[in-house]
């Protein structure tokens, strides 16, 4: 019997359990999947509990629900990978052996990265919603703050969902008007990157958004520190932005096993070196990485480690055949962004083709228009939930191709 | 296309990053600083050769991993190339812009 074994049963290490399971000899492979929380968090929803647009019970499942009938789930802390020995070392002491190795252990918020950030004020008036706990906090908040300055600000430039803040900026807007308080609330988006967004077809679309939302945008703050008594960020430069309620992305950070097992990229995000197009490890053949835990120059975001899971079940299937990895991952995301009054926008694109404008063919939903604002996209956002638990992590093919396609974009 | 007027006539993008690493010489460096009001040191060139061995490497740069570089902390880097620091140090090494993933 041989083993394949899969650290962390999230978005990528569940689908990954689930489409294994149908194509490895059962008499020959057995499937192991690992994960230190026994809950599944939808986090796409983190955004919306805020808002009370959904109830935290409704973005909470147990993961077991998920892992398919034959693959043996384990409840522990995954404490070191041994690549040499093909070995891993769980919390409780306990040894797992592989053949096969996928990490799918994915990124976390560290607050703890950013000098005064999880200070005096953490969860009084400076809060996170990229946990469970700190959407749920802040939607207490957001219930009675009475308005003032509302920062939302990013400490590193990759995140996963890299929009997911900007979502956040323009639902607090619509959230605002809706309670007849817009007036009283003065909303700035600070980034370390050089805007809002960075590709040019969807920056023009979305600084357009900004401008008539009236939100004010301070680019290029890289925060050094979080002044909690006079409440400002203060950033490597010097410059200093004023908040009452501060609404921050804290660093994302790969989990620390992977810096203890010496896996990490050098930039100390523990984010795995990958090959971008295989999704092979660079430094072990039998290993794997796939979502957020990779450091390959894609957006972190459910829809990518989708795409990734069809790519890493095609090269798993040819390393076990011992053939070379044919399959290769272009990069392929796509995502809706979340615009406020019950719109969004949707974006498709890869590693070298930047968002376009035009239709997304998605079949029997229709024709969903790329870089325009329209319910039509915020209802598929919504419906991603339903598509999230039933289709996609049990690893039922959704109806969109795995290559990014040109078909229906405008490209002048 | 574009190009820089410079002392020799060097293809650049639209944004004045070098299109080709290799037509840089730490002469080209000198007069690319000036234009952005940077008088470079020892300590410049340490951290613009770093960025130019990480690019050929295939490294994705970040302002963080060069200050995990050894060579200066982030601070330092600031203050070394004021404004944009990883952007201008870039143009200055004669590498392309860094990209974000989105
Ligand atoms: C606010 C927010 C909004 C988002 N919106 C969208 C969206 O609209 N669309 C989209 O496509 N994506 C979105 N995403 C991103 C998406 O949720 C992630 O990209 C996706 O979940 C990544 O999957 P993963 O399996 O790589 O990581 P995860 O799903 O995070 O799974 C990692 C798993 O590994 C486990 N683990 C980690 N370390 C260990 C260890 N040492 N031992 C054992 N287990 C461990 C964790 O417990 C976890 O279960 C959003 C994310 C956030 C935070």
């Amino acid at each position: 019997m041989k083993d394949l074994l899969i650290l962390g049963a999230g978005t990528a290490g569940t689908m990954m359990a689930n489409k294994l399971i149908r194509h490895l000899n059962k008499k020959e492979w057995k499937i192991t999947i690992v994960d230190k929380d026994e809950n599944h968090y939808y986090q796409p929803g983190f955004l919306f509990v805020p808002f009370g647009i959904y109830q935290p019970h409704e973005i909470v499942k147990k993961k077991s629900e998920f892992i398919p009938a034959g693959a043996h789930f384990i409840l522990d802390e995954v404490k070191n990978i041994l690549g040499e020995e093909n070995k891993v070392e769980l919390k409780s002491g306990k040894v797992l052996t592989y053949d096969i190795l996928i990490i799918a252990t994915g990124v976390e918020p560290v607050p703890e990265e950013t000098e005064g950030l999880k200070g005096d004020l953490w969860y009084k008036d400076i809060f996170d919603f990229y946990s469970f706990e700190g959407a749920v906090k802040l939607s207490e908040k957001l219930r009675t703050w009475e308005g003032g300055k509302l920062v939302i600000q990013l400490n590193e430039s990759i995140i996963k969902c890299p929009v997911a803040p900007l979502e956040f900026t323009f639902l607090a807007d619509s959230f605002f008007q809706e309670r007849g308080m817009r007036d009283k609330v003065n909303i700035t988006y600070v980034t370390p990157l050089s805007g809002a967004f960075t590709k040019p077809k969807a920056t023009a679309m979305l600084n357009g958004l900004l401008e008539e939302k009236q939100v004010s945008v301070v680019p290029d703050f890289y925060v050094q520190h979080v002044d909690n008594e006079r409440k400002v960020l203060v950033s490597y430069d010097e410059r200093e932005v004023p908040f009452d309620l501060l609404v921050t992305v804290p660093v994302n950070k790969g989990d620390r096993m992977i810096a203890a097992s010496e896996l990490g990229d050098d930039d100390g995000l523990n984010f795995v070196p990958t090959d971008k197009h295989t999704l092979q490890s660079k430094k072990f053949a039998n290993m794997f990485v796939i979502g957020d835990a990779t450091n390959v120059p894609a957006s972190k975001a459910g829809s990518v480690a989708h795409f990734e899971a069809d790519i890493l079940l095609e090269n798993i299937l040819h390393y076990i055949k011992g053939e070379p990895l044919r399959a290769q991952f272009d990069g392929h995301s796509n995502c809706f962004i979340e615009t406020g009054h019950g719109k969004a926008a949707l974006i498709d694109f890869n590693y070298t083709t930047e968002p376009l404008p035009g239709k997304f063919p998605i079949p029997v939903v229709g024709p969903m228009e790329l870089l325009k604002v329209n319910r039509l996209n915020h209802y598929g956002k919504l419906m991603f939930r339903w598509v999230y638990w039933h289709m996609l992590l049990t690893g039922i093919k959704l109806p969109v191709p795995t290559h990014m396609s040109m078909a229906g974009k405008v490209t002048a | 296309m574009e190009t820089m007027t410079l002392s020799k006539p060097i293809e650049t993008d639209a944004n004045g990053y070098l299109k080709d690493p290799n037509q840089w010489t730490p002469e080209l460096a000198h007069e690319i600083a000036n234009s952005l009001h940077i008088t470079l040191t020892d300590k410049h060139f340490e951290v613009l050769n770093w960025l130019r061995t990480k690019h050929a490497e295939g490294v994705a740069l970040s302002i963080r991993k060069v200050g995990n570089s050894g060579i200066v902390d982030i601070k330092q880097f600031y203050q070394l190339f004021p404004g944009g620091p990883l952007k201008n140090a870039a143009k200055i090494a004669g590498i392309p812009k860094p990209v974000s993933c989105i």
